[in-house]
């Protein structure tokens, strides 16, 4: 009987092991690249589409009453960083990753150098999107390559800066139209006993977001490698200015997005934010007592008379490697970016700002809001998205970079060491890592 | 009574009042320290979002409680209380399976003599060591190989094992069921699995008691598995859930507040359970040593 037994425990574990060599075995697909076939007809198609944009199926339940042969599936997860970038690599690498996933413009990058998204230029109506959305948004997408598009934008976060306009007027400080001015403002208020702003130790992407409004650049390629340019003199004149505001005390060091942050704006401890059009929204949930104070006005510029502007966020809808129908879902990726229902269905469940010309003008963008004292706060963020710098380049492993970084920077709000200081660190570490991915890397 | 007697008495007391007070001001003080964050937490899920930052922390503002709990339940159609009852299952079934399962094999390692016994109980031992974390990414492949991830039983049937389980149970059953009465049983003509669920069972009811806790909990607070092999709300347990809310609070602000309140109506089952059954594994610890 114990004879028995054991032969049956054997061929078990003998089984088992086939099973999971199997496993190992079987690895990462080519990126489908051919053209790009529409299904046979009459073949009823079903797509899955990964996102985490709360209220995501409302706009897609729009879609599936008016196209019955194409049915998509929403399913979500965390945000991009939070898990679901390695999702859809460990799901690419197994080959049940869904049709479309939901990608940010940063991490886009780095799923085009491990040839996780598909390239749909070939599919129906895709190249003449192009003329639909804002130009910078479509160089994030296609990264400069002709004949070559990676995903459809989806939203954006142009960036101006909201300020508390009754403490200005009643200190009687001007608001600040450019950096220089800023700072100057930042010194009158400390005296009042207020901060400006907040330095935010863990918002690396809305730092370079100021790079981007200073004509900077983090990364460039030019074709087959990459630079990383972290301490740029555009990208050195933005950290040496925030760096004299930390070392003067003319800026508050919360940890952003605690209650400690909110109660700061809701106090009326800090009077401006840099931040994007979706930014809108959290400070009227942060700070409510402070409610009918607040206004928009373009972001403090470098030299006077110009309106350059930075970005903060922003996705786009991308077609992942494996999926079986790149047709159908191009042409859904399509249709959710730039249907007026949709985009008004997205910004009401999930603040979300088009990257479309024609989403600016929707209707719920056109209405003063009560919270910031009636101003029609969009047309500032309509004006700021048209000046944008086209030519921003992410790098492949922008999760990484971050978290170098804002480690950088946590040092510095502690005393050790300098913002530019905090950047070169990310900037050598970034350099080590590509190169340990083997991603051809100068320097 | 003698005054030797008494002296005898007071004496010891007087000598550990000392060491007594120094215990219980540390035991006081750990107390404190694991119960303020939980303090915490229910007075913020009493408040109002315009009060979270403008009143005190450690003390109430308005009294929103169930206001907040409302609001909770009709977001999303109640999503949140979908995935209580999701934890409550993966958890709560699971648990219970994989309490049967390990007490069936430490009870064999126990008491049946068969070539391999020791080396497979050190395997088993082994297996302690694995956290599992490192194993939810090979069992997503796995689950990928036959069609199986984003589905209840890709969560629910990795939750069966339990290494310790079979541990505390084999050491139990050594323990506590004596090998007269397994004869016994065989004498009167039960079958080996009917001695094991009739006999072996109730006499191992503590260490049954201890690794379902155990294995509840852990089944409970195992994060990784869900994150990585479910893509469909409807299947989230409640921790995953919070989790991603919590992510997204930088496009609804207003999310904040249900990831509070559900994080504290999502320790409550917890509650219950260890109260509950904390009568069971309190004796049942100590008593198996005293044989």
């Amino acid at each position: 009987m114990s004879t028995r037994i054991a032969l049956r425990a054997g061929a078990l574990i003998a089984v088992t092991a086939l099973a999971l060599t199997g496993c190992a075995a079987g690895g990462g697909s080519g990126s489908a690249d051919a053209a790009c076939a529409p299904a046979a007809d009459g073949e009823k198609v079903n797509l899955t589409f990964t996102s985490w944009l709360p209220g995501m199926e409302d706009a897609v339940k729009i879609w599936n009453a008016e196209n019955p042969d194409i049915q998509v599936e929403v399913q979500t997860g965390p945000n991009g960083n939070g898990g679901t970038y390695k999702n859809f690599f460990n799901q690419i690498a197994a080959g049940n990753a869904p049709d479309l996933g939901q990608i940010e413009y940063d991490a886009l990058p780095n799923f085009r150098v491990q040839d996780g998204v598909v390239n749909i230029a070939d599919c129906a109506g895709v190249m003449d999107a192009k003329s639909q959305f804002v130009d910078w948004t479509w160089s994030q997408v296609t990264f400069g390559e002709d004949n070559a598009v990676y995903a459809i934008p989806q939203d954006t976060g142009p960036e101006a800066l909201y300020y508390r306009a009754d403490l200005f007027e009643k200190a009687g400080i001007p608001v600040p139209t450019t950096w220089d001015e800023y700072a100057a403002a930042a010194a009158q208020i400390r005296e009042l006993g207020g901060y400006i702003t907040n330095f935010s130790q863990s918002d690396i992407n809305a730092f370079a977001g100021l790079v981007w409004q200073a004509g900077g650049q983090w990364f460039t390629n030019d074709g087959t490698d990459w630079t990383v340019t972290m301490d740029s003199p555009e990208s050195a004149k933005v950290a040496d200015y925030w760096q004299t505001l930390i070392d003067g005390d003319l800026v508050a060091k919360y940890p952003p997005w605690t209650d400690e942050w909110n109660n700061a704006y809701n106090t009326g401890e800090l009077w401006t934010w840099v931040s994007a059009v979706w930014g809108a929204n959290t400070i009227t949930s942060g700070a409510p007592d402070t409610a009918g104070n607040w206004a928009v006005v373009q972001m403090p510029q470098w030299n006077a008379g110009e309106s350059a502007a930075g970005n903060w966020g922003g996705s786009s809808t991308a077609v992942l490697t494996g999926s079986k129908h790149p047709y159908e879902a191009a042409k859904f990726a399509l249709w959710l970016n730039t249907n007026a229902d949709a985009l008004t269905s997205m910004n009401k469940t999930a603040n979300i700002y088009p990257a479309t010309i024609e989403g600016a003008k929707l209707p719920v963008f056109s209405e003063g809001l009560d919270f910031y004292g009636g101003q029609k706060i969009y047309e500032v963020f309509a004006a700021a998205a048209n000046e944008v710098n086209p030519d921003f380049t992410w790098g492949p492993t922008m999760t990484q970079v971050y978290t170098d970084v804002a480690d950088g920077f946590s040092q510095v709000l502690a005393g050790n060491g300098t913002v530019l200081d905090a950047l070169k660190t990310g900037q050598d570490k970034t350099i080590e890592a590509l190169k340990a991915a083997s991603i051809p890397v100068k320097g | 009574m003698t005054n030797s007697t008494l002296a005898r008495r007071a004496a010891p007391s007087r000598e550990s009042l000392l060491s007594r007070s120094a215990a219980m001001l540390i035991m006081l003080i750990c107390t404190f320290y694991f119960l303020v964050p939980i303090w915490w937490l229910f007075v913020a899920a009493t408040k109002d979002r315009s009060q979270f930052t403008s009143t005190s922390p450690l003390w109430f503002g308005d009294f929103n409680l169930f206001a907040n709990i409302g609001n909770l339940a009709a977001y999303r159609d109640g999503v949140f209380f979908r995935w209580m009852l999701n934890s409550v299952i993966y958890a709560g079934a699971g648990a219970a399976i994989a309490t049967i399962l390990a007490a069936m094999a430490g009870y064999a390692i126990a008491k049946y003599a068969f070539r391999g016994r020791e080396l497979a109980f050190n395997v088993i031992l082994g297996g302690v060591l694995v956290p599992a974390t490192a194993l939810a990414l090979p069992l997503f492949l796995l689950f990928s190989q036959v069609g199986a991830t984003n589905t209840f039983w890709s969560v629910f049937l990795p939750s069966l094992v339990s290494p310790f389980g079979v541990y505390l149970a084999r050491i139990y059953a050594s323990s506590s069921v004596p090998d007269e009465i397994i004869e016994a049983a065989r004498i009167d003509g039960a079958g080996e699995v009917r001695t094991f669920f009739t006999v072996a069972t109730r006499l191992m009811a503590p260490a049954l008691v201890t690794i379902f806790l155990f294995q509840f909990v852990s089944i409970w607070n195992n994060f990784f598995l869900p994150l990585i092999m479910l893509r469909d709300e409807g299947l989230f347990p409640v921790t995953l859930g919070l989790y991603v809310w919590n992510t997204q609070v930088s496009q609804i602000p207003e999310i904040r507040a249900f990831v509070i309140i559900g994080a504290l109506l999502s320790i409550i089952p917890l509650i219950i359970a260890f109260l509950g059954l904390q009568r069971f594994w309190r004796n049942g610890l100590g008593s198996g040593g005293l044989k």
